[in-house]
């Protein structure tokens, strides 16, 4: 294993002496190309860019989630709550259902004298941002005093007491008639993107809503490695190896666990009213636990920590999801004389990943270097230790 | 018999003994700082207790000054001053409680002996419930069935659905947690969450996805006897007969007998126990090998008395099992019944007079109020992870 990852480094030098040095930027930018065509590939209606559209809004949670569990090291089990804002933004800011106001902001001329709240994607995405950044900080502040599955498990109470709200919103009044949320019918009919020189977007043509999912994920990717790189960034990781040793040292721990949860919520939250927005309605129903450990796994299964592997994971388990299991392999099950489809336990398979990915792999397919050190030197080192303990002979 | 299974570090080796001790008001130099340190010492004692009274104090009060509707006759609704309705919340509650608290003192065993929140243990108790319908149909239980017959076959269903559960969850403890005992804690939280889902798909798998109504074997809605207007149902006595006896022997198992002993000593401090001669392992087995018969129990407990059983349901009881042991104080087995008692009367005040579908919301509101006022709990010290 160590002569193979020898060789690697050795191929990966010999490489970089032929390339010039600015060979990463010229990947990059050859990627961000792919990316843009690879609609006129698929053709506007397949479903696999339909799954692909999916797949990246998941990547983009996964990468917020990653701000939060991976360099701040808050397991964060309540992410739902931030679709769920995000999702509801989309849902209150652009459709009719706040029937007792009439704001209009930028939409499509169809739009302009409909009743209800309707604002332009952008806004509803800068919404979006603001509302979960704040409710981030607001679920982050009990957890300031705990530390590892304490925090766990708070964040967990919060998601499901959004998920309650969001299915009893129905019983809560706001004003006029109406209410906080739909429930379980829905709050649908939400408007389709518009913009000025483009017009309308529609569920006929699926290549706008890639390139503008596309858009959020590289301007996402793009915060998310400056902050990891800043000063910001490595007072996190100072404060996930030693929160003793790093506020000895000066960190803010109020300030920069926060600032975590806003972030890491605000990633959520864009996502989330996307998502509102492309599925064209909110169902209470769909902000359920089960979500947030979905998010969970792809950050896990990426390599807890790494910008890339929460982009892998995301994508990976979102192509799984919306792709792979659905059209694929759903009929799996009936070939070996089940009765079930495969579909109805995609989270137990999620759940195998998660043990899978834990026990073999902890590091996750594309780690971060520091976390590599963190999850096997150590377990590699105490393993020869503890292997010299005789297991049998001592018993009570 | 003072035994708060208290827990040290489950990472040996990765010692990291970074223990957070307040620091001590400066007195003469801020004297506003001191008085809010004093706040917020007093906020901490009596803080949760001022919230756990709220809801029942307010409701006994309303109860007797407004009265409640207590039956319709002829067209009239008949209005009571008195406290038989909370008399009935709580008789209700505290028998919830009590499967609540079966399962909560398996939370606190495993997170004392290696500070893991067992996420799976809902989940190995809806395997409980499961296993215990199906031994019903396996031993041709039914509504015919005689009383002495019901209540053999009882006792044979709960003796096989402990062993189910407690062998499963050894197993659960050797495939998922026992490689990742020296890894960050993170790993094995994650771990859990897995097999708690892959248990969740094999009760969908097993019994489909909706609710499904099972026979009311001991006809656990009668009422057996009254006491001060309350009525006490045969489920409320199922209930406590079945938690009783089994928390008593627990607490006589884990203070009097050779194997407790080695529990406690491994929950202290897990390597000097086996500098001792404890085997450590297969003594973090036996614990879970008991937390996973007390589940078992609960799940039959829980089938005879709500008559339904759901693949889902050992999430929602998994979740207010461990609200319930943080409240009594995490590792502290006695606290665990305690919080469980306590989460059983807020659940049932909830039900009948806020709705619900409100209780979830409530009970978890509870639990972050436990985080934020009392991080130790009712009768918990302080642990690393909480302070």
């Amino acid at each position: 294993m160590t002569e193979l990852r020898a060789q690697l480094s050795e191929w990966q030098a010999a490489a970089e002496r032929v390339l010039p040095r600015w060979w990463t930027k010229a990947l990059a930018g050859v990627l961000v190309l792919i990316g843009v065509a690879l609609p006129f590939i698929t053709g506007s209606q397949s479903g696999f860019l339909n799954g692909t559209i999916v797949a990246i809004a998941y990547a983009v949670m996964a990468l917020g989630l990653n701000v939060v569990v991976g360099m701040a090291g808050l397991l964060d089990l309540g992410y739902v709550a931030f679709y769920a804002f995000g999702a509801y933004c989309a849902g209150w800011f652009g459709s009719g259902f706040f029937f007792g106001l009439h704001v209009h902001v930028g939409v499509a001329p169809t739009l302009s004298h409909a009743i209800g709240i309707h604002l332009n994607i952008v806004l509803i995405l800068l919404a979006a941002v603001v509302i979960c950044a704040v409710a981030g900080v607001i679920i982050g502040l009990p957890t300031l005093r705990l530390r590892g599955d304490y925090i766990a498990i708070v964040t967990l109470a919060f998601g499901e007491i959004i998920g309650v709200l969001a299915v009893n919103g129905q019983s809560i009044h706001v004003g006029g008639g109406m209410t906080l949320t739909a429930g379980n019918l829905g709050i649908s009919a939400i408007d389709q993107p518009w913009f000025p020189g483009v017009g309308s977007f529609s569920l006929l043509d699926l290549r706008p809503w890639y390139w503008l999912i596309f858009a959020i994920l590289l301007i996402v990717l793009f915060v998310n490695v400056r902050v990891r790189d800043s000063r910001l960034g490595r007072a996190w990781v100072a404060l996930r190896e030693d929160e003793v040793a790093a506020v000895s040292m000066g960190i803010p721990l109020v300030k920069t666990k926060l600032m975590a949860y806003a972030i890491g919520a605000a990633f959520g939250g864009m996502s989330g009213a996307f998502i509102g927005a492309y599925n064209t309605q909110v169902n209470a129903g769909q902000f359920q636990f089960g979500f947030s450990v979905f998010i969970v796994a792809m950050v896990v299964v990426g390599g807890i920590g790494s910008i890339w592997g929460a982009l892998a994971g995301g994508l990976l388990l979102g192509y799984i999801n919306n792709y792979l299991i659905p059209d694929v392999l759903n009929d799996l099950p009936s070939r070996f004389g089940l009765h079930f489809q495969l579909s109805s336990v995609s989270f137990g398979i999620f759940g195998f990943l998660l043990v899978l990915v834990m026990v073999v792999r902890p590091q996750g397919l594309f780690p971060e270097r520091r976390r590599t050190l963190e999850m096997t030197g150590e377990v590699a080192a105490l393993d020869a230790e503890l292997g010299a303990e005789p297991e049998a002979g001592n018993a009570i | 018999m003072r035994h708060p299974l208290r827990a040290r570090l489950a990472n040996v080796g990765h010692v990291n003994t970074t223990t957070i001790t307040p620091s001590p008001p400066v007195m003469a130099a801020r004297p506003v700082a001191a008085a809010l340190a004093a706040a917020r010492q007093y906020v901490g004692r009596w803080g949760l207790i001022v919230a756990l009274l709220a809801l029942p104090v307010y409701y006994g009060i309303n109860d007797l000054v407004s009265g409640y509707q207590a039956a319709v006759v002829a067209g009239h609704p008949v209005i009571h001053h008195d406290l038989s309705k909370l008399g009935f919340n709580f008789a209700e509650g505290l028998s919830d409680g009590a499967i609540w608290a079966l399962i909560a003192i398996g939370y606190t065993l495993v997170y004392g002996i290696i500070e893991l929140i067992n996420f799976a243990h809902g989940d190995v108790f809806m395997i409980g419930s499961f296993t215990a319908v199906g031994m019903w149909s396996v031993l041709g239980l039914s509504l015919t069935t005689s009383m002495l017959g019901v209540i053999g076959g009882l006792i044979v269903a709960l003796i096989i659905s402990m062993l189910t559960t407690g062998t499963l969850n050894v197993l659960i403890e050797k495939v998922a947690y026992k490689p990742l005992r020296s890894a960050p804690k993170v790993a094995p939280l994650i771990t859990a969450i897995g097999c708690s889902f892959i248990l969740q798909n094999v009760g969908l798998l097993w019994r489909g996805g909706s609710q499904q109504s099972v026979n009311d074997l001991l006809g656990s809605q009668d009422v057996v006897f009254t006491v001060a207007g309350v009525p006490i149902l045969r489920g409320y006595l199922l209930a406590w007969a079945v938690t009783i006896p089994l928390v008593f022997g627990l607490s006589w198992f884990i203070s009097r007998t050779r194997p407790g002993k080695a529990m406690r000593a491994t929950a202290q401090d897990p390597e000097a126990a086996r500098l001792m001669g404890i085997n450590v392992n297969s003594t973090i087995s036996l614990t879970f090998l008991l937390g996973g018969m007390l589940a078992g129990a609960a799940g039959l407990v829980y089938a005879v008395y709500e008559t339904q059983v759901w693949y889902f349901q050992g999430f929602r009881a998994g979740l207010f099992a461990f609200t319930a042991a943080v409240m009594g104080g995490i590792g502290n087995v006695r606290g665990a019944v305690l919080g469980g008692l306590i989460i059983g009367v807020i659940q049932s005040l909830s039900d009948e007079r806020i709705g619900p579908q409100w209780t979830e919301a409530i009970v978890f509101a509870y639990l972050i109020a436990i985080m934020v006022l009392r991080p130790k709990g009712l009768l918990g010290e302080e642990t690393r992870e909480a302070g």
